[in-house]
This record gives structure tokens, sequence and C-alpha cells, in this order.
């Protein structure tokens, strides 16, 4: 009886157009975003800020970015930790060799690097399609590791080909406990979803899944094909580049090329299949789904100490994974986004079954 | 009459088109003219070439020979992007709409090159981008209540009926506001009654807005009811032209093809 | 000598390129007759070759560990079909395609588990001795793998020209729905597909995992064959065999000649480039069929 959107009535296009149209859904949503920006801080362990919540955010926004390529325009990509790559080592560059660069500078333009190098590799798009296309994005996956090992320039000249996080702050707070970590990512990855969201239901938005659903359709109703592929990978690019650096900095630290390898990109591209593709809100579900199976297999281990062993739980969880996938793609190809979609519809009617 | 039906001068003429695809020769020396406000239907028997014709007039086909004038400007081949800028639309034979978005946000996609937010304000999206959305929304409201659409406006394209998605692929080439329409046999596969929803929509938008029509029709019923002028195509070749009096009177598109039964 | 270096880079890299065909073909088998590109492909390569030396462990001879580890991929193949695209027939193929993503996870995994993680030595009986030609060393292993890539590849293209099962599937290529309608099982025919992918799989494992080692590393035979498929063409066996051939060579040489001056290791992604590029001018590859798209 409480999720009911009777009595609430669009007087006005503006009224019909808001993010969440229905009233409970946006009291939900505020006090989800304030129980995370003041509640948690101050009761959450670190292992919970830094195992948990802050992976979860970024990797949320890594998720969102593939979502844009993939689930919005239609472009399967293998590559998207090469564009997280470049956005961290290029996030790297700009703080260690910029005197007084301030982190969200540094964040934005590590950004507009791999949006550059999401364009370049994004190009064969315009000749190839399909199968054809996510190979292709396996050479940048390729390419990129490989550049960024084999010239040490990328590296600061490290020896080792690892790079380590220098002091960060922002705005004169030095970020340096877990709890400041998680509320600057939380805000990074806030923004950037509501950036995401208004893309998607505004023209750019429409102009990407008209070209996901029916790329001659779309040329002929006036949509530049080539320039709104591009766009999908400029912009994904940079959450990607985003995602990258504040995987490298804020979650571990100290980071090399290898951190953003192929299983990587994999990972990500499991995130939005079960979370849902082509949603907003499924790419949270499905990186919270990807950050939290391998927690809990590993519970599920210590309980079952002994008897089991940590080759056998990873070998488990590679099948699971697996399994999940080809679960989802048979029974919900929307993922857990559409489950919960569904769910609200039978709420909305319930208690009355018609 | 309204002073809009006033068939005017030529808008469209293509000359000489020949087309073939790996051998197999789809449109052979075709010649056609369209003048403004006017409804035209291109008529022939099944593979006589007339989607390949409409597919030339907006470019999504390349002729081998002949070339494509359109409002004074004369081309050897359209491009379809060009071609929507210049105000052509169309629908396609089988029906071509974005199967993962609503109606709503169908019509609203054929209403892109009217909207001139860049990425950065939609990012942001209040202000500029919000009133661009709400005017435009506007303009799309209409085009649903004009084809009686109201009550399917936030359902998945997808899931409608045959009958309504075409009413629906419509929509988002009016929303184009186009001087030329292409339709590209609107009433294939319905119902009587259906037909003459579609009919009475094409009229209207001929009529009220001056749109020019070209279209393909089987049923000869219809075409000869509210076509000004017929064009009769039979295996790629151009065999009749004229007012439908004229082109029911033409002995070889008697024999090529009302003789047939239909 | 300059030459005869080149000659010695060239066949090695010729050589090699007719493994990755072999992978490659694997991929083009069940695309032509089923539209699926099977990423799963490497880790059947794998899945053969952990089982062949896990019964070879437990003592059986060549031959018998050989038939039953044919029977096991037979029995995959034909399992993958039943339990997974079958239910996923009506998806896009892209949807298809993250499926086996899925799958090789799976099997990876399910590999492991039943077998271990350690790397095995695989023994086929072959002396690898480099012998000369008219001044070229060529070894013998990479002969011999060669030769069975190529006779296999050869069976099989004469397999799908000459046979009435190979006439089936490619009608079951061209098109589903009219294959169905002139009365050729489909299920079945692509039971059978899969379980030959199984079998081309199992040659596969046998000659990698003997040349590197049976190890999770086999998996990565896949990403080779990638740009080998983006040459060829998905739907093309002589594709495949002539992509192989030019991603081999173009690798090696590659290498050898401009390796020193990009500081090495590029070979993960040279065989990309040069299918990029490729498909830049020819985007349906080497024999792939052109597609005019029709609305």
């Amino acid at each position: 009886m409480i999720y009911r959107e009777s009595g609430q009535f669009k007087t006005s296009y503006q009224n019909d157009s808001v993010i969440f149209p229905i009233k409970q859904d946006r009291m939900f949503i505020f006090a989800l975003l304030a129980l995370a920006a003041l509640v948690v801080p101050m009761f959450a362990s670190e292992y919970m800020l830094s195992g948990i919540l802050i992976p979860f955010l970024v990797l949320s926004l890594a998720a969102l970015g593939l979502n844009i390529l993939t689930g919005y325009a239609g472009l399967l990509s293998l590559g998207s930790a090469a564009f997280m790559a470049v956005g961290a080592f290029a996030t790297y560059n700009f703080l260690v060799r910029v005197p007084g660069m301030p982190l969200l500078l540094a964040l934005v333009l590590g950004g507009l690097c791999a949006a550059a190098v999401g364009i370049l590799f994004g190009l064969p798009s315009l000749r190839i399609k399909g199968f054809y296309l996510a190979a292709a994005t396996l050479a940048a996956q390729f390419f990129v590791e490989w550049v960024l090992t084999k010239f040490s320039w990328f590296t600061n000249h490290s020896a080792s080909g690892v790079i380590s996080s220098p002091p960060l702050e922002v705005f004169g707070i030095a970020l340096d406990t877990p709890v400041s970590k998680y509320l600057f990512t939380l805000a990074v990855v806030v923004v950037l979803a509501l950036a995401a969201k208004n893309l998607v239901r505004s023209s750019t938005g429409r102009a990407w899944m008209a070209v996901r659903d029916m790329d001659v359709a779309a040329e002929v109703i006036g949509i530049p094909i080539l320039k709104t592929k591009l766009l999908a990978f400029a912009i994904s690019s940079f959450y990607f580049g985003i995602a990258g650096a504040l995987y490298a900095f804020i979650l571990l630290g100290t980071v090399d090329a290898q951190a953003f390898d192929l299983h990587r990109s994999f990972q990500i591209l499991f995130m939005i299949i079960i979370g849902g593709v082509g949603s907003i809100l499924g790419s949270f579900l499905g990186a919270a789904f990807i950050v939290l199976l391998p927690i809990v297999l590993n519970l599920l281990g210590q309980l079952l100490h002994g008897i089991v062993s940590t080759q056998f739980l990873s070998n488990l969880e590679m099948m699971i994974f697996g399994g999940l996938i080809i679960f989802f793609l048979i029974v919900e190809p929307l993922g857990l986004a559409k489950m919960w979609q569904i769910t609200k519809e039978k709420l909305r009617l319930w208690p009355f079954p018609h | 009459m309204n002073p809009n039906r006033k068939i005017g001068d030529v808008i469209l003429k293509a000359e000489n088109i020949s087309m073939s695809f790996g051998g197999v020769k789809a449109l052979t020396n075709i010649s056609l003219e369209v003048r403004e406000h006017e409804v035209l239907s291109i008529i022939g028997p099944n593979g006589a070439g007339k989607s390949s014709m409409l597919n030339v007039i907006n470019g999504v086909y390349h002729p081998q020979e002949g070339k494509v004038t359109y409002k004074g400007r004369t081309r050897d081949k359209m491009e379809p992007h060009l071609a929507a800028k210049q105000g052509i639309a169309r629908t396609f034979q089988n029906i071509a709409l974005f199967k993962g978005m609503s109606v709503l946000d169908n019509i609203m996609t054929g209403r892109n090159l009217k909207m001139h937010t860049n990425f950065l304000q939609q990012a942001w999206y209040w202000g500029r981008t919000q009133r661009e959305e709400i005017k435009n929304r506007k303009v799309v409201e209409e085009i649903i209540d004009f084809l009686e659409i109201q009550h399917v406006r936030k359902t998945p394209v997808g899931r409608l009926p045959y009958g309504l998605q075409k009413r629906v692929e419509l929509g988002r080439a009016l929303a184009a506001e186009p001087t030329l329409l292409l339709l590209d046999e609107p009433m294939a596969g319905m119902n009587v009654e259906e037909k003459q929803d579609m009919c009475r929509f094409i009229l209207d938008v001929n009529d009220e807005f001056g749109t020019t029509i070209v279209l393909i029709e089987h049923d000869m019923g219809v075409v000869m009811d509210i076509s000004d002028r017929v064009v009769v195509l039979d295996y790629g070749k151009k065999i009749g032209d004229g007012i439908p009096e004229e082109v029911r009177q033409n002995p070889a598109v008697i024999a090529a093809y009302l003789g047939t039964s239909h | 000598m300059e030459f005869q270096f080149f000659l010695e880079v060239l066949v090695g890299g010729l050589l090699a390129g007719v493994m990755y065909s072999l992978v490659a073909l694997g991929f083009v088998l069940i695309y032509k007759a089923s539209g699926v590109f099977n990423f799963a492909q490497g880790a059947l390569v794998l899945f053969a070759a952990l089982t062949f030396v896990g019964f070879q462990n437990m003592g059986l001879p060549f031959w018998a560990a050989l038939i039953i580890t044919l029977g096991v991929m037979v029995l995959m193949g034909i399992g993958i079909e039943k339990i997974v695209l079958r239910r996923l027939v009506n998806q896009p193929p892209i949807s298809l395609f993250m499926a086996t993503i899925g799958l090789s996870f799976f099997i990876e995994g399910l590999a492991q588990m039943v077998w271990g993680t350690e790397v095995h030595g695989l023994e086929l009986g072959i002396t690898d001795e480099p012998f000369e030609v008219g001044g070229v060393f060529i070894s013998s292993f990479d002969l011999f793998a060669a030769g069975i890539s190529g006779t296999l590849v050869a069976v099989l293209a004469l397999f799908f020209q000459k046979t009435k099962l190979g006439r089936a599937l490619r009608a079951v290529a061209d098109d589903h729905q009219a294959a169905l309608s002139v009365g050729i099982p489909l299920q079945h025919i692509w039971a059978i597909v899969w379980a030959v992918a199984g079998f081309v799989a199992l040659v596969a494992g046998l000659l990698w995992g003997s040349r590197l080692g049976v190890q999770f590393a086999l998996t990565l035979v896949v990403l080779k064959a990638l740009p080998v498929l983006i040459l060829g063409g998905f739907t093309s066996v002589p594709g495949a065999i002539v992509g192989g051939l030019i991603v081999g060579a173009g690798e090696k040489l590659a290498e050898v000649y401009l390796g020193p001056y990009l500081s090495g290791g590029i070979e993960n992604w040279f065989a990309y480039v040069l299918a990029l590029v490729f498909l830049m001018v020819r985007p349906e590859g080497l024999f792939g069929e052109r597609h005019i798209e029709r609305v």
C-alpha cells in the first residue's frame, strides 16, 4: 500500500520528465544518498569502506562507462580496462609532472586522455560492427597494456613499472583516511551517475539507442552515425578513465598496468550483463553483485575451513560467474535491474492482484 | 480547397536511374518527377523496384547511373543524413522502429535534427536542455494526439501490434516536419478499418501541412482514391506515369499489373 | 645469410600460423553452422588437453586416453548445445557471444577443479630436432604439427563441400528457417557441429599443449585466433588457413625485424593491429561474404 502512485498527477511535461517520476522513488533515493553520505561514514568499519564500498563505487563507475557504450549505443567492448589504465596513468603523470596540479583537474584531464584514446580505437566502428568491433577493442586492450609496460616514461621511469599514488588532497582536505577517500569517491560517482542519467534521457541518449536498435533508420532520420558512435566511445572512455584513476589511487594506492588486464575488462562486462544492459541502475546492481559474490564465497570457505581449498573456491567462483552469465542471458537478459523493475510493478498493484 | 493543396513545381527529379545488385538489375533507366504538395503513388508487382526507388531518393542506396535533383540541387548520389536535413522523411516496408525504446522516445528521436543542445548541456540538463526537451515534447504530443496513440505513449514499441507500430513509424517521420514524405507500403498487412485510418492520416498530413507524399502501395482501391499521380514500375522499368485515370487505361499497365487479380 | 635467416623466420612463422588456423577452424565451424561466435573455443582446448593428460597420468596408454578424451569432448560439445545454446536461439548474436564468454569461464573453472592447476608436460613422442633444408633450419615438431593441422583442415573442407551432412551444414548456415522447412533436423546438426568443434579442440589442445605445456595459458590461444578470423572472415575455412598463415608469418617477422626498435613484446598486439588495418580496407575479410543490407 505504501508504494502507490495514485494521486500523483503530472500536470506538465516538466513534471513528467523528472528523473524519478514516482514520489516514493525520489524519497528512496534521497534517503539512500543521505544514508551513504552521513550515516555510513560514522558507523562503517575500515574494512567495510576500503574492502567493500569503495571497490563497489569505483567499479560502478566503470560499469556505467561500459553501459553507455554497450548498453545504450550497442557497441560491445572487450577493452574497457585499457581505457581505465589510460586514465590512471595519465592522471598519475599530470599529478607528478605538473607542480601544484589539483587532484580534480588531474582526474578530469586523465579522463579526457582516456576519451581521446577511446575515440582513436572507436574509429574502426565506422566500417565494422558486432564481433569484428569487439575483436578490435581487444587491440586496444593489448596495445595499451604493452605501451604502459614497455615505455618507462609513463611510469615516471619507475624500475618495476609500478606507479604509487602521490599524497592526495581536495580543496585542502587530505584524502588519507578510508572515510575521506570514501566520501570523495561517492561524490565523484554521484555526479557522474547523474550526468549519465541526464545524457541518456536527452537527445544524445536517444541517438545512441537509435543507432543501437537500427542504424539504417537512425541515419535516415538524420542522426550522424559515426559522430554518435564516437561520442559514445569518448564519453564511456572518460568514465573508464576516471574509474581507472580512482581504482589506482583511491582504492589500491599502488598499481601497474597488469591491474587493468583482459580479466578486468571481462569483470566489467559481467557487471553490466548481471546488473542490466542499458540501465543506469543496473550498473550499480551489477557492481554490487560482483564485489559481494567473492566475499560471500570466502565466508563460505572459512565456514568449510579445511574441507575445501582456496584453489577449489577460486575455481568455483569462476564457474559461478560463468554459470550466472549464462543464467541471466537465458532467463533475464536485462539483468537485475529488470527484476527490480518487475518487483516494483508488482508492488504498485499489491495487495490487489489486478 | 486548402491553398496549400495547390500542386506546385517539381520538387524532386530523378533522371535515368539505373542500379543493380551484383548483376541483378533492380532499376533500369528510370526517370520520375515529384511535384510540390502532391500525393504520388508508385505501384508495381513484387520485385518491380519500388522500394529500391525510394531508397535511391533518400540516399540509402546509391545507383550506378543517373542523378537526383532535389530542391534545385543535382547529385549523383544522395546521402541519407543530407536527405534528412533537407526535409525528406520516410517509413520502411519492414517496420524500422527502435525496438528498445518507448513510443514517445521513438517519435522524439524523429526530432533530433531540431534539437541543438550539446552533450555537456545535456549532461547538466537543467536550463537549456530541459526547455528544449519540453518544447519538443509538446510537438511530439501533438503528433501522438493526431495519430490517436495516446494510450500507448510509454509502451516499448516492440510490444505494440503491427498496425500501431506502422502508425508510430509514421509519427516518427512526421516529427521531423518533412517537406517530402516517403512511405513504403504504409498499409501492408492492415485490415480495412486500419487502412481507412491510415488513409485519413496521410490525406490529413498532405492537406494540413502541404507535405508532399510519395507512397508505395499494393491496394489499388486506395491508390486510385488518394493519389494525384501514379507511377507504375515493372521489372525495374517504368511502364506508366500519369493521373490515376490514365494509368488505369494504359494497356501496358493492365497487362503487367491490373490484369492479374489483385 | 641474411636471406636465409629471413627464410627461417618466415617458415617458422608460417608453421606456427597453421596452428593458429587450427584454432580458428573451431570458430569457423560453429559460426558457419549456427551463427555463434564461440569464445569458449579456447576453454575447450584447455579442457581437452587437461583431460587427455589427466587420463594419461592415471596410467592409461596414449590411444586409450585419446579415445576417452574424444568421447568426453564430443559429449561436452553436445551438452553445451543442449543446455546453453538451444535456449538462446532467438537472442541477438551479441548475447550468444556473451554467453560463450560465460561458458569459457565455466569450463576453465571446471577443468581446473577436476584436473588441478599444475602445469603438465605432454609428450606426443615426436622429437623436436631441427633439420636443414637448403641452409634453412626447420623444427621437425613444427612441421609435424603443421602437417596434422593441414590434414585436419583439408579433411574438414572436403567434408563441408562433398558430403551430404556437409551440404546440410551449409544449408543451415545460410538460412535456419529454410533449412528446417526442407527437412534438415536443425538441432541434430548443431549437436554434430559442436561435437566436431570439440574434436578440433582436442587436436589443437594436444599440439599446443605439447608445445607450451598443458596449463591455463592454453586458453589464450583463442586470442591468437581472433585476428586470424578477422583477416579470413568468420565464415570461411580457406580464410582461416590463409589468415593463420598471414598472422603467423607477420607476427614472427615483425617480432624479429620491428621488435628491437619497439623494445620487444609486440606479438600480443601486432596481429590485432594488422587485422584492424586490413579491416578498414576490406570489412568483410579476405574470404567473407559481402553483405548487402536491404531495407
